[in-house]
């Protein structure tokens, strides 16, 4: 499960670099500024010949967009060539949202979800902690639903700008 | 350490009925809970049991994906194109949602039984069941913390929350117990590692509901309660659940929704 193309063998057609470059193109369907790589869920792709193998995690049990996610990647990378193509449904190690890239935290911001910051598995806490607008950039916001629009999210108001705005769930 | 391929034939049978228990409890608990959609008190409350019961429906697919790996069944067909006869979840969780106090008391009492079952699960030595509780349980956290938030609320709040909270209590404690009751094969499963101890995981439920209890100033209800028997019986409202529940997917049983 590696990045990088075996030196030796020149005729790996696709090479997981290509595969892993494909699946930069598949974004979170609910949220489609950040891909999949980004997001963190994509834990291994393995290449045999033409064969490929991607192994994805879900960032919450019931997300239907795992589904979705699924057939995108599926087809990406048979679009690269390649002949066969089995996604896998890993569940171990578990998603956090720590595994989330610092450029997705930036596009979530972009996009108008506050993202979570990393919370080094103390996940309790960090949902106390102060969340900043992500339109003004205040931290005078209150929760008001711990449950959002999706199974990743929650809803804050910023008293300073008066906006209504989500936040990714620390996980 | 066992994995998919390890376990004896008696074992794999009794692990079969777990996951299909422990699957069934959230499947039908999920449907329960999304019954409220549209209907909540509160827009935000509304909101947040979708979520829960999206996640519920979810657990149980990892619990089903589980027996697949085992037997190879169908977590769709298993859902919904079993009769009532065939389900095997506790009958709390078949209760009709009555009122909002009834709802989350009953979220709350199988949010953190669940809690001490996951904790366990998650050190099983029958590593897809561990991974699966291991995923299950970071989720479970904002659950309880929701129910948990919601009976301290309904106990403190106003004389009529408090009056419904009681009732919700006095209906739900009979049907709490069948919860920890151990399946016929639980036993074989626990001298495995595959599942915990019956009587020690019913000690730490019960610990942390009567801690909740006391906390939030509230008496539970006296013991003696009636046995609701083994997971193969249910109540009529099972019957009228699944007919809901199933209605879609038998309308059109070919279809292929992904």
């Amino acid at each position: 499960m590696d990045t990088a193309p075996d030196p030796a063998d020149t005729n790996a057609f696709p090479t997981p670099e290509a595969v892993w470059a494909a699946l930069s193109d598949v974004e979170a369907p609910e949220i489609p500024v950040v891909s999949v790589v980004e997001l963190g869920m994509v834990r291994a792709v393995e290449v045999e010949g033409t064969r490929v193998r991607v192994d994805i995690t879900p960032t919450f049990a019931g997300c239907p967009a795992f589904h979705a996610i699924r057939e995108a990647v599926s087809e990406r990378i048979l679009a690269l060539g390649a002949t066969e193509v089995d996604v896998r449904r890993r569940l171990a190690p578990a998603w956090s949202s720590d595994d989330m890239s610092d450029v997705a935290r930036a596009k979530l911001r972009a996009f108008g979800i506050a993202p979570p910051r990393a919370h080094g598995g103390l996940v309790l806490p960090e949902l106390e902690a102060p969340v900043a607008c992500p339109r003004c950039n205040s931290f005078d916001t209150e929760l008001r639903g711990a449950f959002g629009s999706a199974l990743c999210r929650e809803i804050y108001t910023c008293r300073s700008c008066q906006e209504t705005f989500e936040r990714f769930k620390p996980l | 350490m066992s994995g998919s391929g390890d376990l004896d034939p008696t074992l794999r049978e009794a692990l079969i009925a777990r996951l299909t228990a422990m699957a069934d409890d959230e499947l039908i608990l999920g449907h329960r809970d999304s019954e409220w959609t549209g209907h909540a008190p509160l827009l935000e409350e509304d909101i947040a049991l979708a979520n829960i019961a999206q996640d519920e429906i979810g657990h149980a697919l990892l619990w089903l994906e589980a027996r697949t790996a085992l037997d190879g069944s169908d977590p769709d067909e298993l859902a919904f194109f079993r009769e009532a006869g065939a389900y095997r979840n506790v009958r709390m969780v078949e209760l009709p949602k009555g009122d909002w106090a009834f709802t989350l008391l009953r979220q709350f009492l199988f949010d953190a039984f669940e809690t001490e079952l996951l904790a366990r699960l998650a050190r099983s030595s029958h590593v897809p069941l561990a991974e699966a509780a291991a995923k299950a349980a970071k989720e479970e956290v904002f659950h309880l913390r929701h129910s948990g938030l919601w009976l301290e609320r309904l106990a403190r709040g106003t004389e009529e929350s408090r009056r419904r909270l009681l009732a919700a209590l006095e209906q739900l404690w009979p049907y709490l117990p069948q919860l920890w009751q151990p399946l016929p094969g639980d036993a074989a499963l626990a001298e495995a590692g595959v599942v915990p101890d019956p009587a020690e995981l019913e000690e730490a439920a019960r610990g942390r509901i009567m801690a909740a209890l006391a906390r939030a100033g509230v008496e539970p209800p006296a013991e003696a309660v009636p046995n609701p028997g083994g997971r193969e019986r249910h109540g009529e409202a099972l019957v009228t659940l699944l007919i809901d529940m199933q209605s879609v997917a038998r309308a059109d049983p070919g279809v292929e929704a992904w």
